[in-house]
């Protein structure tokens, strides 16, 4: 089987502001995908492509094997999606979003939907209107995964909700994991829940992925040394695989991916010496490489519309 | 029985999970013929990846840890490793070696760490192997 996500030097602009430049990544089948990034970064943009409700003005996404900008209902009933904001009706009761699923979507699977509503606790009366936003977001992921979907696309699932519930959603999809193997890609800030869940990591970084590897991997490729003086963009240069440099008190941190010979000769001539405790954790990482102390991007919202 | 693993350790989830199996095994926790969790079980209890599951299960019975069988689950060896003689050896002296090297730098000479070594095996004895 091919990837059921595949982006290909995705590149997107709204206005004068490029929010992809040249976006590529797979999500492999049964893989869990954790696009990361800050807000603004572009994560729900590249959703709202791969989903087909956006074009890309240059490059392309396939889902399903097919040019998301083609996608027929037979691939999108294939396909679950929670999006950020849960767009469910107020005025519907848990009940009648789960039969109104049932009524739309031939796969959807009522009796699997009522036995996990019954083991969130969802009173199946309730309207929609008068639930928490835990509760909100664990109908709206239940009713995604309850339609039996190859690939399940999750926007932020866990903004706004508290660690208890987080458990709970986090629940959801590892059921789901364990009963299909789905392919899920999903884009979250809450770090802890990726290191859980994720196979892959993708960190996208000013409309480019910085980096795109296995969790494991991550942990044990990354490094980081320190090196007197010089400036952030020189270092970045002239040492290969320098994902990036960080200033610290006297000079830089060096993120490094993969040192091969060539780096150890960089960091030779640079005489880069050793961190103490230098294992980053996947929120330094992510803090570290992401950081915008060289090009301040405007703290706006992500566009999506 | 619990396996506990630590998400933001930079050991990777997968390979905790495989010691864990291995200490509980060595500490008699769990015992030959014992039924592991179903994969969907200790990745709900545990909160992580089924796939993550999978693998160290996988890595598991390739040494021989553990045996699957179809339709029922994974259940613990009688024999212990399937690796071959020489190979474990191989690896036993490789991890007295680290024993010894961070056990030196942390200042402790050779009567220390032998006593240490004893200490632990008196502490919690080994259970009982079957002679492969």
């Amino acid at each position: 089987m091919s990837s059921p996500i595949r982006f290909d030097d995705v590149h997107r602009r709204f206005g004068a502001r490029e929010v992809l430049r040249g976006l590529s990544f797979r999500v492999e089948p049964g893989e869990v995908y954790a696009l990361l990034g800050r807000n603004g970064a572009g994560k729900t943009t590249a959703m709202r492509i791969l989903l087909g409700f956006l074009a890309p003005m240059q490059g392309k996404s396939e889902l399903l094997g097919s040019d998301s900008r083609a996608l027929t209902p037979e691939l999108r009933a294939r396909v679950g999606l929670v999006s950020e904001g849960h767009s469910l009706y107020g005025w519907m009761s848990v009940d009648d979003v789960l039969a109104f699923e049932a009524g739309t979507r031939r796969r959807f699977d009522l009796a699997k939907a009522r036995a996990m509503r019954e083991r969130l606790a969802l009173d199946p009366g309730a309207k929609v209107a008068a639930l928490s936003r835990g509760q909100r977001a664990q109908l709206a992921l239940l009713a995604a995964a309850c339609g039996d979907p190859e690939v399940l696309v999750l926007d932020d699932p866990a903004m706004g909700l508290d660690p208890v519930v987080r458990r709970e959603l986090l629940g959801v999809m590892i059921d789901l994991l364990a009963d299909t193997g789905t392919s899920v890609l999903f884009s979250t800030h809450i770090l802890s829940d990726v290191e859980r869940i994720a196979d892959r990591v993708g960190i996208l970084h000013e409309g480019r992925l910085i980096v795109d590897a296995t969790l494991d991997d991550l942990k044990r490729r990354v490094e980081v040394r320190f090196v007197r003086g010089g400036t952030a963009s020189e270092l970045e240069r002239v040492v290969p695989r320098c994902l990036r440099a960080a200033p610290r008190a006297g000079g830089h941190d060096l993120f490094l991916a993969d040192v091969a010979d060539d780096t150890r000769r960089a960091l030779a001539s640079l005489a880069a010496t050793e961190r103490h405790g230098a294992v980053p954790s996947l929120e330094d990482l992510f803090v570290e490489l992401t950081a915008d102390d060289r090009s301040p991007a405007p703290e706006t919202a992500e566009v999506t519309r | 029985m619990r396996l506990r693993v630590d998400p933001t350790s930079p050991e990777p989830i997968f390979e905790q999970l495989v010691f864990r199996v291995k200490e509980a095994i060595a500490q008699g926790s769990l015992v030959g013929g014992d039924r592991l969790p179903s994969v969907r079980e200790l990745a709900r209890d545990a909160s992580i990846n089924p796939n993550t599951v999978a693998r160290a299960y996988e890595a598991l019975e390739a040494e021989g840890v553990i045996v699957r069988r179809q339709g029922s689950g994974c259940f613990v060896t009688e024999k212990g490793s399937s690796l071959a003689t020489n190979e474990r050896k191989r690896r036993l002296d490789a991890l007295v070696q680290r024993l010894v090297t961070e056990g030196f730098h942390l200042g402790f000479g050779a009567r220390e760490l032998r006593d240490a070594l004893a200490e632990r095996l008196s502490a919690t004895p080994l259970p009982p192997r079957r002679d492969s």
